[in-house]
């Protein structure tokens, strides 16, 4: 996702100038997603551009204010719409950290998960205070970002319990790595392939 | 956040004899939990979490090691002096809430006063506190059955710190409630623990320990870490 549809969101409480945008989207995000002011600009030209937003008069300062247009709220619409698609994510660092654990001989798996976890934890615990804090302040948005985070580090804890436990049925090694040149088929295939013969 | 201990493990390990063999449930676990202070244990089943809960709640003794209730030493009282301790310094939570279906909730939070000798007025004006104070004020004469189950859990948490105790072990207090719930649970037990109590959480679930000020972990009855917070947790947002 871009830095596009967050500041296109911004408009549909009404019309806004650049720097303005800005501040709101690093509050609203809760500082996790810092901009430039210059690639606040450039999206907020090709907005401009692309009909998504226009020119809205001047504010008392002399500041140029832009305003959402129906073609704006439209798309604004699809964007919120449109799931989040699996290919959008980044690739997860800790997986293949963890992969390459499990397949590197000399290395003692358990001993990753259980400094990650302790990362994780104390992360997920910090997170939570942080949540804490926002609840009394009554910050809906910054207890629903920092639920966000707490249910994510929730997912790769989980996870880690998972992976140590896999390890620690199999003697401390997931399998040998595979060999260099041949691709790895999905289980599916080879079973589709064995019932094919 | 660190008062004066309630609650020490010294050394404390337990040893089962299965068949020929020792296990050893617990073994050589030192730990403090302080007025204030909220610890999570965490760890695989069969970690040795539901042992350490039971040592020091006084339910189990430790085969060797020291374990102290506010400085009083468990092992050197008589199972009378024992019962008392429990009684009136110790309260548990379980996952299945355990109150008693025939009595109301007042009467299920005034039941341990009631026990300890307190006139029955009087056990009853402090379970209509704690009650007032875990969120539950007109629901004091209902049943149990009359209740949702994250209600019975504020019945069990009021009748878990009622009086004198200060010392709140709770063993999968979330495990029957969903998930916002289960959240509301803690966010309960965190403020009574911020009132003053020092509490023990027995969870698997990692998002509750987050709750804890400390995390401890336990394997095969060992404590192989323990995991703290930082300062100032708000700098984690700035990037």
């Amino acid at each position: 996702m871009s830095v596009r549809f967050g500041l296109l969101s911004l408009f549909a409480e009404g019309p806004k100038y650049g720097y303005q945008l800005r501040i709101e989207f690093e509050a609203r995000t809760r500082g996790t997603w810092p901009v430039n002011v210059g690639q606040v600009y450039t999206t907020l030209e090709r907005l401009e551009r692309d009909a998504l937003v226009a020119a809205a008069g001047t504010n008392a300062d002399g500041r140029t204010m832009y305003a959402i247009t129906d073609a704006g709220r439209a798309a604004l619409d699809e964007w919120f719409r449109t799931p989040v698609a699996g290919t959008d994510r980044p690739r997860n660092e800790l997986a293949i950290k963890l992969l390459m654990a499990a397949t590197t001989s000399g290395v003692d798996v358990t001993e990753v998960v259980q400094r990650q976890r302790t990362e994780s934890m104390r992360l997920m615990r910090d997170y939570n205070t942080l949540r804490r804090a926002a609840d009394e302040d009554d910050d809906v948005a910054g207890v629903l970002l920092l639920d966000s985070l707490v249910f994510a580090l929730e997912g790769e804890v989980r996870w880690l319990d998972h992976v140590e436990a896999v390890v620690l049925r199999r003697g401390g090694r997931l399998t040998t790595p595979p060999r260099a040149g041949r691709a790895v088929r999905p289980a599916a295939q080879r079973a589709a392939e064995r019932s094919a013969q | 956040m660190s008062g004066r201990p309630i609650l020490s493990f010294m050394g404390a390990s337990r040893a089962f004899r299965s068949g020929e063999t020792m296990v050893q449930a617990l073994d050589n676990v030192t730990l403090q939990v302080a007025a204030g202070e909220l610890v999570a244990v965490m760890g695989p089943s069969g970690s040795g979490k539901s042992t350490l809960l039971a040592i020091g709640g006084g339910l189990d003794t430790p085969t060797s090691g020291r374990v102290e209730v506010e400085g009083i030493a468990l092992g050197g009282l008589s199972p009378a002096a024992l019962a008392r301790l429990r009684r009136d310094r110790i309260g548990y939570v379980f996952q299945d809430f355990n109150l008693v279906s025939g009595l109301t909730a007042a009467e299920n939070v005034a039941l341990p006063r009631e026990l300890a000798g307190a006139p029955v007025r009087t056990a009853r004006r402090e379970a209509l506190a704690a009650l007032a104070e875990v969120g539950l004020p007109g629901e004091a004469d209902r049943f149990p059955d009359q209740l949702s189950g994250g209600q019975q859990q504020r019945v069990a948490v009021a009748r878990a710190l009622i009086g004198e105790r200060r010392l709140l072990l709770a063993d999968e207090p979330t495990g029957a409630l969903d998930s916002a719930t289960g959240q509301s649970i803690l966010d309960l037990l965190r403020s009574r623990v911020d009132a003053g109590a020092a509490g023990v959480l027995v969870t698997h679930e990692a998002r509750f320990a987050s709750w804890a000020d400390r995390i401890v972990f336990l394997r095969d009855g060992r404590l192989v870490d323990t995991t703290g917070g930082r300062d100032r947790p708000e700098e984690l947002l700035v990037s």
